[in-house]
């Protein structure tokens, strides 16, 4: 009945038939309200992530079926039928440890100086010793101003700007990840911006972070957001008359089966796939 | 054709004659962009002789992708006023091969035979920060010794690159004898690297847990020859190029980019130290254990070619400080893959009558006493190890500058998506700024003092 998140996007139309609720007109960002930590304990629960249309973080992520993660053949065993919930990222608990608190401080403190609204910071999560903001798309420029210039921030360097998508059935599936350095307080922050499949929009941040203009190009050509302000997004790796956008998830692996010794092995993204 | 129209001397040719003569001539054609010169093949002489040829001096060149000076498969637009360059702008893109979307259809630990060929000049960078983003994720700790032989690999890779930037930023600027002894140097290198891996490049020795296997016995004897032999011939870099005149008239204030342009373009690496900033990661966020080696930043302030020549120079010499200490503690045996049978590769190499593969001890054990063993091994090998949902993000110092690794797993075995930030595809931005003002010769000087290596910056 399914198919495994990563068996490739051929057989992949068909998560739309597993129960996982399929994109919601209203799950665009400007439709977020404002959560912050207050809602921790709601939003740790992936399905209350998953229902609730004003969720701050959508899950990243597909469920994922089975135990020994097969598909596609006989399963007398039962363990087929169990469910892994598809993956949220869980709001952290003060104290955040470390200098996460201080920057946490500092962040809330520059936001007020600089009457930015505090539903501009959707959700702050720690983990894997990482301390990741997600912001509230449209004031993404203000915070990037912020977060370079307060005196207790200094995040001078835009180390990464990459994209992610996290499939298709899951609603803002489009991820802008920025990996930011202080190169005066040595410590490394991310932000990260979620966007709608349909509504591929984020603002541009060339102004603030001159480095980020190959990058908001190559995410553009490989995933398809727009950056709104960018001074020439045009394709950087693909030929300029592409179609598509090459590192969506429904935009197939490509290749082409291999015989080898009589035996016909399929392309990587047609082969059984144990994730 | 009609004689208004007739622009050549080969236009009065018989038609039968006309087209292997067309095939040879030099070309203009009208575009929307206005006229466009074509010379492949043929004879700026042609173009010259033509009356309807302006004495334009302004015109767009393109240089690549297929030019040896600029390295790799990259294309620059300049625009020319005369010998200057008026306005640059690099095309990239010829040598984009998937390898990060790839990665996703393959286990975690097949990705790094993906990843170490991006940047295929230091695919000990590739593999490490790789692994070091999948373990973060697996919260695993690495053992010493294997963290040593990191270090070691990255260390020596960062010689050979540095040396491959000597010899065909030499070449480019004219300096031949640069690029053979820059190569031969190289060449010890990657022997060096063929003994202690199996393979000169693109090793897939850098595993998630550890590294592959164990070093060879003599290696530290090798590694001690190598360093030796290096030590012998870098006073040959200084006496063939550092105050060479011509070298320095080519390199000195070229290129320029001050510290301010360092900062806004995201600039990191030799470029970076060249405008004065000391920041290099091994020593300002600490990884692999490198806060334990002794060695110094090179920093100058000038910012120009002549500057990043003398810091990689330097760095070289540093490397090998680290090398000997590497190869201290290499005395001191121990493991080299984590010990967690869920994620430590389970086979041993070994060389056997039939060439390289699983010792026979393991085959025995596998095959003939433990049922579960093989089992393990079954599973690793064909399904692989999952990896907690989540995304990480390492970064290390490469020979060009900061490396990033940036993850997400989705929980499953294979990765959800890997992207690299590669120091070549950010510093390349940087071309523009050093070159447009200066001569078209300049321009040479500035690629090759980026060391843009294209399959990094493609991907």
């Amino acid at each position: 009945m399914t198919t495994p998140s990563g068996t490739g996007p051929a057989a992949q139309p068909d998560r739309t038939s597993v129960d996982t609720p399929a994109e919601k007109p209203s799950g665009t960002t400007t439709d977020a309200t404002p959560q912050g930590g207050a809602h921790a304990g709601d939003v740790a629960r992936p399905e209350q992530a998953l229902h609730h249309p004003s969720s701050p973080v959508p899950t990243t992520g597909l469920e994922r079926t089975g135990m020994f993660g097969a598909h596609g053949s006989g399963d007398t065993s039962g363990y087929g039928l169990l469910i892994s919930e598809p993956y949220t990222p869980a709001p952290a608990e003060r104290p955040y440890g470390g200098w996460f608190d201080e920057v946490a401080d500092a962040l809330l403190a520059a936001m007020h100086e600089r009457s930015i609204p505090p539903l501009a910071l959707l959700q702050t999560t720690v983990a894997n010793g990482e301390i990741t903001f997600y912001i509230h798309r449209d004031f993404l420029t203000v915070m990037l101003w912020a977060i370079r210039d307060d005196e207790s921030l200094r995040f001078e360097l835009a180390s990464s700007i990459s994209g992610v998508d996290y499939g298709e059935g899951v609603p803002k599936r489009l991820h802008v990840v920025y990996e930011l350095t202080s190169m005066t307080y040595r410590r490394r922050i991310r932000l990260e911006v979620a966007v709608d499949v349909d509504d591929a929009h984020v603002p541009s941040a060339v102004a603030v972070y001159p480095t980020a203009d190959w990058h908001e190009r190559e995410i553009w050509d490989m995933f398809g957001i727009v950056f709104s302000g960018h001074p020439g997004l045009t394709r950087i790796l693909m030929p300029d008359d592409w179609l598509g956008h090459p590192q969506r998830k429904d935009y197939p692996l490509g290749g082409i089966p291999v015989e080898y010794k009589g035996a016909e092995i399929a392309a990587p993204d047609q082969r059984r796939s144990y994730s | 054709m009609t004689q208004d129209q007739a622009r050549f001397a080969e236009d009065f040719l018989p038609p039968d004659e006309q087209d292997t003569a067309t095939m040879r001539r030099a070309r203009a054609t009208d575009t929307t962009e206005g006229r466009m010169f074509t010379v492949t093949g043929g004879d700026w002489e042609d173009l010259l002789a033509d009356n309807e040829f302006e004495h334009d001096e302004r015109i767009i060149i393109n240089m690549g992708p297929q030019h040896p000076s600029t390295h790799g498969v990259l294309r620059l637009i300049l625009e020319l006023e005369g010998e200057t360059v008026v306005q640059a702008r690099s095309v990239i893109g010829y040598l984009h091969t998937g390898i990060e979307k790839s990665c996703e259809y393959r286990t975690w630990t097949q990705g790094v035979t993906f990843v170490t060929r991006a940047d295929y000049l230091s695919p000990a960078f590739n593999e490490a920060v790789y692994c070091m983003a999948v373990e973060k994720l697996l919260a695993i700790e690495v053992p010493e010794r294997a963290q040593v032989i990191r270090v070691l690999l990255m260390e020596l890779t960062r010689i050979t690159s540095h040396l491959v930037a000597l010899a065909t930023g030499g070449m480019e600027l004219g300096a031949l004898t640069g690029m053979t002894a820059g190569f031969r140097e190289r060449e010890e290198g990657l022997h060096l690297m063929e003994f202690l891996t199996g393979l000169r490049m693109n090793m897939a020795f850098i595993r998630p847990g550890g590294v592959a296997q164990d070093l060879p016995e003599n290696a530290t004897e090798r590694i001690a020859a190598f360093i030796k032999i290096m030590e012998e011939r870098l006073p040959e870099y200084d006496k063939l190029l550092t105050g060479q005149p011509i070298w320095k008239a080519r390199t000195v204030g070229v290129g320029l980019l001050p510290l301010e342009g360092c900062m806004q373009l995201g600039i990191t690496g030799p470029i970076l130290r060249s405008a004065g900033l000391p920041w290099d990661l091994r020593k300002t966020m600490p990884y692999c254990g490198y806060e334990t080696y002794d060695f110094e930043v090179p920093t100058l302030t000038e910012g120009d070619c002549y500057a990043r020549f003398l810091l990689r120079l330097a760095e070289i010499h540093e490397s090998l400080k680290i090398m000997k200490q590497c190869n201290e503690r290499l005395r001191q045996p121990g493991p080299v893959m984590v010990g967690d049978p869920k994620i430590g590769w389970p086979a041993q190499l070994s060389i056997g009558s039939d060439g390289m593969g699983n010792s026979l001890e393991y085959i025995r054990k596998i095959m003939g006493q433990s049922m579960e063993s093989l089992i393990h091994h079954f599973k690793l090998v064909t399904e692989g190890f999952h990896v907690p949902a989540g995304q990480a993000y390492v970064g290390i110092e490469n020979p060009r500058g900061e490396l990033g690794c940036h993850v997400v797993s989705g929980g499953g075995t294979r990765p959800w998506r890997v992207h690299l930030r590669d120091p070549g595809f950010v510093n390349l931005q940087a071309m523009p700024a050093m070159s447009e003002g200066s001569m078209i010769a300049d321009v040479v000087a500035a690629v090759a003092s980026i060391d843009p290596v294209m399959g990094g910056v493609d991907r």
